[in-house]
């Protein structure tokens, strides 16, 4: 048999590229399974799956240094992931169990793991955003070298919070990265509907000084690479970056909705053709990455999160004196002698 | 009769009001082609098309700000702010702008507008998507605010919100959405400013808004059932304007007041209305006013958690048979 072309690695090496899949396919395990654990009534409240959009996770964190900062959108479970917070935190806390993240009390909107650098996921859109600029302020002020990273929606390109903090960033030169992950819609809104113009991010970004920054987002080596410039930018005192990821959301917008306003066709369309972790798979094997490193990966991620299930399944829900507590910083919730 | 779920009473009474008021027309984010993430306005884009009924941006501001503008120049808009959480990034326009500008203009401006709102808690959705906030809205003069408990309510008093001449913050309770009831045929218009007795009773009075009401009359069925203890329960339907005539009047009979309110403890509507009962009908008091309440903590997310804070048949229930032991 004739022996098969294999690409040479680039700027990207072996170890990082299956970092990268890794991360990725921890992802869509554990959102796939977050799905099933809703399905088996397990999941309570609500929950807004990343399937489809693991490579702008994967991409960030990969490029982030450990004392970078995070901040979240309530689709989240994907960035808190992709910084190494622990599986069994992560699903406890969607199923509002004790031993997840926030022990039940925050809920699948507001994953927080601060020993992660991932400093909470906001529920109220465009919040976050002025959030990561004020921690970038804190870098800048106190000589830190880390970088804020704020992810969040194309549809939150449409409330002032994103104007204000963009702006504010520039004025400043603050070291924050602003992501967008254009996904198409607002909840169940086509985006074009309902903006002004064609790339809701990109197109506003000469507004505030900045580069139009658009880039396949479901693309991990794509990502990476361009989070690998933003954040020497950053550090180096050059100021902000807007960036753009063109993506596509495999499931619905939270867990109640069966997608109706999607064009016939469309999902499958993305599913099969534009799938980040199909096509990163093909990638390790053109560059010569041997199918058993991949599978390797592959069971690894899956009994770690099927771990995790059992472990979070079994987990008590949390105890009723807790309800109380961390209210004030003295640790309770009094108001009054 | 008509048996309608509380969520296809708003549809029916936007629709109602659009049908009599060409001025009539309604804004909020995924509300026309999607019909609302509750659900509340399936239909009225069909019916209506999208010159009246519109999806926006997520861009709060701009949608209150809008809705006020038109007001102001001789529409009736209705808004929506789907959750009730998200009125603080806008709350400009609900504190300073729609409540004031009449006042300012010494009467030259006027804002005939409604916000609905998905309010309450209840859903496991955690601090940010489950607060009762009609407190906050009680505080702003300027304003009326509206929180219907029955499917007949919300259609009558969002039909009398919409002929308001004021802004009118209208809250629909999320846990509601899905119960069923009478909804009178044709025109349903109700008045604003009227309590209701929902159980007559004479031996205490609940005064109670939006869910807490099927709980404080299924606590008040329990204590005639278990101990002979009959209770009267006013759904107060509006908080301003506040009907004190109807609770005063059943506090006069009773002679005991408890209030049932799912805001957290300071500063909840309960609090005014034990303030003017202890000011106007001390002498008529049997004992101490008692409000009960969500404790003054954030909500949490976990179902046990949530079950515990906002109070409920059995905790409505114990608190008023050890006071009036
Ligand atoms: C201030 C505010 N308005 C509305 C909402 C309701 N809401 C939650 S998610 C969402 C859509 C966000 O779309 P996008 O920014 O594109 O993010 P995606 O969900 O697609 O990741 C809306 C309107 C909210 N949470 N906060
Ligand atoms: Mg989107």
């Amino acid at each position: 048999m004739a022996k098969k072309k294999t690409l040479k690695n680039d700027d990207i090496d072996e170890k990082k590229r299956l970092e990268l899949y890794n991360s990725q396919y921890l992802i869509r395990v554990a959102e796939q399974r977050a799905y099933d654990l809703f399905l088996e009534n397990l999941v309570k409240g609500t929950s807004h799956l990343s399937l489809g959009q693991e490579a702008i996770a994967a991409g960030f964190a990969t490029a982030m240094q450990e004392n970078d900062k995070s901040f979240c959108t309530y689709r989240g479970h994907a960035h808190t992931l992709a910084r190494g917070a622990s599986v069994v935190g992560v699903l406890g806390e969607l199923m509002q169990r004790d031993c997840g993240l926030m022990r039940g009390k925050g809920g699948s909107m507001h994953l927080t793991d601060t020993s992660k650098g991932v400093m909470g996921s906001y529920a109220i859109i465009g919040a976050h955003l002025p959030m990561a600029v004020g921690s970038a302020w804190r870098a800048q002020y106190m000589g830190h070298d880390d970088v804020a990273t704020v992810f969040f929606g194309d549809g939150t390109t449409n409330i002032g919070a994103f104007h204000e903090a963009l702006n504010y960033a520039v004025v400043y030169k603050l070291p924050v990265v602003f992501v967008c992950e254009n996904n198409n819609y607002m909840e169940y809104t086509p985006i074009e509907s309902i903006t002004a113009v064609k790339n809701p991010a990109a197109d506003r970004a000469s507004a505030y000084g900045l580069d139009s920054i658009i880039i396949d987002g479901n693309d991990a080596d794509e990502v990476y690479r361009t989070a690998q410039v933003a954040y020497s930018k950053a550090r180096s005192g050059e100021g902000p970056s807007l960036i753009e990821c063109k993506t596509y959301r495999q499931s619905g917008h939270s867990r109640a909705d069966p997608g109706a306003y999607r064009p016939d066709g469309e999902l499958d369309h993305w599913k099969k053709n534009n799938d980040p972790i199909t096509r990163y798979r093909s990638r390790l094997i053109e560059f010569g990455v041997k199918q058993k490193i991949i599978d390797g990966i592959e069971e690894n991620v899956k009994r770690v999160v099927d771990e995790a299930t059992e472990e979070a399944k079994s987990s008590p829900v949390p105890p009723e004196e807790i309800l109380t507590t961390n209210v004030y910083a003295n640790g309770g919730w009094a108001w009054r002698n | 009769m008509a048996q309608l779920t509380y969520r296809e009473a708003v549809a029916a009474g936007i629709a109602q009001e659009m049908e009599r008021d060409e001025t009539v027309a309604f804004i909020g984010e995924d509300v026309a082609r999607a019909g609302g993430v509750f659900k509340a306005t399936v239909g009225l884009f069909d019916k209506f098309g999208p010159k009246r009924v519109i999806d926006t941006p997520i861009s709060e501001q701009a949608i209150l700000g809008a809705a006020m503008g038109a007001a102001m120049t001789g529409m009736r808009p209705i808004a929506e702010i789907m959750f009730s959480d998200f009125l603080a990034v806008c709350w400009d326009f609900v504190a300073n702008e729609m409540s004031k500008s009449r006042y300012m203009s010494d009467g030259q401006l006027k804002c005939p507008l409604v916000v609905r709102t998905g309010n309450g808690g209840g859903s496991r959705f955690g601090a940010q998507h489950s607060q009762s906030i009609e407190n906050w809205a009680m505080a702003i003069p300027g304003i009326k605010v509206v929180a219907p408990s029955t499917p007949a309510d919300v259609k009558g008093l969002l039909a009398a919100s919409v002929r308001d001449e004021d802004p009118v913050i209208f809250f629909e309770h999320k846990s509601l959405y899905a119960i069923k009831g009478e909804v009178p045929e044709g025109e349903h218009v109700d008045t604003l400013g009227t309590a209701k007795v929902v159980r007559p009773g004479k031996d205490a009075t609940i005064v109670a808004l939006a869910l807490m009401v099927p709980r404080a009359i299924q606590a008040a069925d329990k204590l005639m059932t278990d101990h002979g203890i009959d209770v009267e329960v006013v759904d107060i339907r509006t908080l301003v304007p506040l009907d004190m005539k109807t609770i005063s009047s059943s506090v006069a009979k009773t002679g005991r007041l408890f209030t049932v309110e799912e805001n957290p403890r300071l500063c909840g509507w309960g609090a005014e209305i034990v303030s003017i009962v202890v000011d106007e009908l001390f002498w008529d008091l049997d004992g101490p006013a008692v409000r009960i309440t969500t404790p003054h903590i954030p909500l949490p997310a976990a179902d046990n958690l949530e079950d515990i804070t906002i109070p409920s048949v059995d905790r409505i229930y114990s608190k008023i048979l050890d006071v009036l032991r």
